[in-house]
């Protein structure tokens, strides 16, 4: 296989693989989702999420992140922060969902 | 005649009803408030006062902005309950009218509040901006400010508590250091700024008696704790390592101190990022045990008498309780009020703890020596559960 349809190959299957993460989580999990950024993640950023201990993580101020980074910074913590990995508790799929809901106000 | 004067009593009583919004037809309408208590509602930015000799709620206060991590102070009176929202809100609440007497929003962002040992002055520590704020508790006019400043800018306070002689100790999550404000001259505080207190200090918790302030620390094992008697005033560091060097747990909620137990001689301590809680000699303050336990604790809360030590987890164990005895150190009862319990607070005396379930929308009542449920009140995201014997207590 040629080395530029290998990459073109590569590139679908990531984007198979993100398109798969953004979606399929089924209403009931979704709620548990929401209620976990409101009131867990909210015990630091707020219940508004205008910030607390941990900084505003409204739509907003978020405006410009990536999702895939918003989702990594959710799975893996950021280290010397209060900022905990939730990856023992979350699949990936769930920390693109929170991403994605933390990135549209209108969901909010 | 006889009409005229059944109408006229019927109109005291009305008058006599309605002034007292907390009291209902049939109900003498003349009461105390020391069984009276609020739960913040979070979700709803309301409060509901609560009568524990009843065991239900009396009254619904509404409109009080953001009551996330929501705390409440008692008057001395008892009369007022003040509630600091996490939007800067600080509320007055008549416990007997069941209203908002006086509101402000006083800054950005906010976590928790005091009330001088004399009752005059409320506190109000602050994430934005940074520092804490005092106000006179009649007018809610601004006393004074205190800015956290430190080298690096400014910090958010946490750990705020009053200790005896109209003084205030609170702490700096960002520059690790302490500050007393020391109200007993007048409007204008005298500053003690104490600095190495330790990385991210989180909480902090005052003994009863006023003597130890002591600071939960994030930013590394162990705690800072002061003797307020002594002078200078100086960090004393303990329990330093308790880790052992082992990876801790991801913290997905800080745990609490203000429910801090003194059990016997020996404190009780809820662990960071570890399921267990850990035991202090009193005197000492070396550790002298640890209990490995069902989560994170979030609160350690011993019972008044100090026999039973209940303990809630964080996500995602927070629909257990645990009870320990504090003779044998072992965990002795273990009950699964629902899902999201997030606060326990006792009756003075300890013959019932109130427990609140978020997720259950409801407030539960147990009896602490059978541990059977005696009640169940319907509230709406309760959180924080605040009894008006508070106002009795040093760092309450």
């Amino acid at each position: 296989m040629a080395r530029r349809e290998l990459l073109a190959l590569l590139a679908a299957m990531s984007a198979g693989a993100a398109d798969c993460l953004g979606g399929t989580i089924n209403p009931e999990r979704a709620r548990e989702l929401e209620r976990l950024v409101l009131h867990d993640c909210g015990s630091c950023h707020g219940m508004t999420l205008k910030g607390g201990l941990g900084p505003d993580i409204r739509a907003p101020t978020l405006a410009g992140r990536l999702p895939q980074s918003l989702a990594k910074t959710i799975l893996d913590g950021v280290p010397g922060t209060a900022m905990p990995a939730w990856r023992p508790l979350l699949t990936e799929r769930e920390a693109r969902w929170i991403a994605d809901y933390l990135l549209d106000g209108d969901r909010q | 005649m006889m009409r005229c004067g059944a109408l006229f009593a019927s109109m005291i009583c009305l008058f006599l009803w309605s002034g007292l919004g907390v009291a209902h037809p049939g109900q003498e309408p003349l009461r105390g408030t020391g069984n009276l208590g609020l739960v913040i509602e979070r979700s709803t930015a309301s409060v509901l006062i609560i009568d524990t000799t009843k065991r239900a709620s009396v009254a619904r206060v509404e409109g009080l902005g953001d009551l996330s991590h929501a705390s409440v102070v008692f008057s001395s009176d008892q009369r007022f309950a003040f509630v600091f929202g996490r939007d800067g809100g600080l509320s007055k609440i008549d416990l007997l009218l069941g209203k908002v007497t006086k509101r402000i929003v006083q800054a950005g962002n906010s976590i928790g509040g005091a009330i001088s040992d004399d009752g005059t002055l409320v506190a109000c520590s602050n994430y934005e901006p940074g520092g804490v704020r005092v106000f006179d508790s009649k007018t809610l006019k601004m006393v004074a400010d205190i800015p956290a400043k430190w080298t690096n800018g400014v910090s958010k306070t946490i750990g705020l508590v009053d200790a005896p002689g109209r003084r205030f100790v609170f702490s700096l999550w960002d520059a690790g250091e302490t500050w007393i404000a020391d109200f007993s001259s007048g409007a204008t505080p005298v500053l003690t700024k104490i600095k190495g207190v330790g990385k991210q200090p989180y909480d902090g918790l005052i003994t009863s008696d006023g003597r130890y302030y002591m600071v939960g620390l994030f930013g590394e094992d162990g705690m800072s704790v002061f003797d307020l008697w002594q002078k200078p005033i100086s960090p004393r560091r303990i329990l330093s390592g308790y880790g052992r060097g082992e990876t801790r747990l991801p913290v997905y909620k800080m745990p609490h101190l203000e429910g801090w137990a003194l059990a016997g001689d020996r404190f009780v301590l809820p662990a960071v990022g570890r399921s267990e809680i850990l035991w202090v000699d009193k005197r000492s303050l070396e550790e002298v045990g640890r209990t490995k336990v069902h989560g994170q604790p979030v609160f350690a809360v011993a019972r008044p008498d100090g026999r039973h030590v209940w303990v809630n987890f964080a996500h995602p164990n927070n629909d257990t309780i645990q009870v320990i005895d504090t003779l044998t150190a072992a965990v002795v009862h273990q009950l699964k009020p629902g899902p999201a319990v997030l606060h326990m607070e006792f009756l003075p005396r300890g013959n019932e703890v109130w427990v609140s379930v978020r997720d259950s929308n409801l407030v539960q009542v147990y009896n602490t020596r059978d541990f059977t449920k005696l009640a169940e009140i319907p509230a709406k995201t309760p959180s924080g559960i605040f009894l008006a014997s508070r106002a009795n207590r040093t760092g309450l």
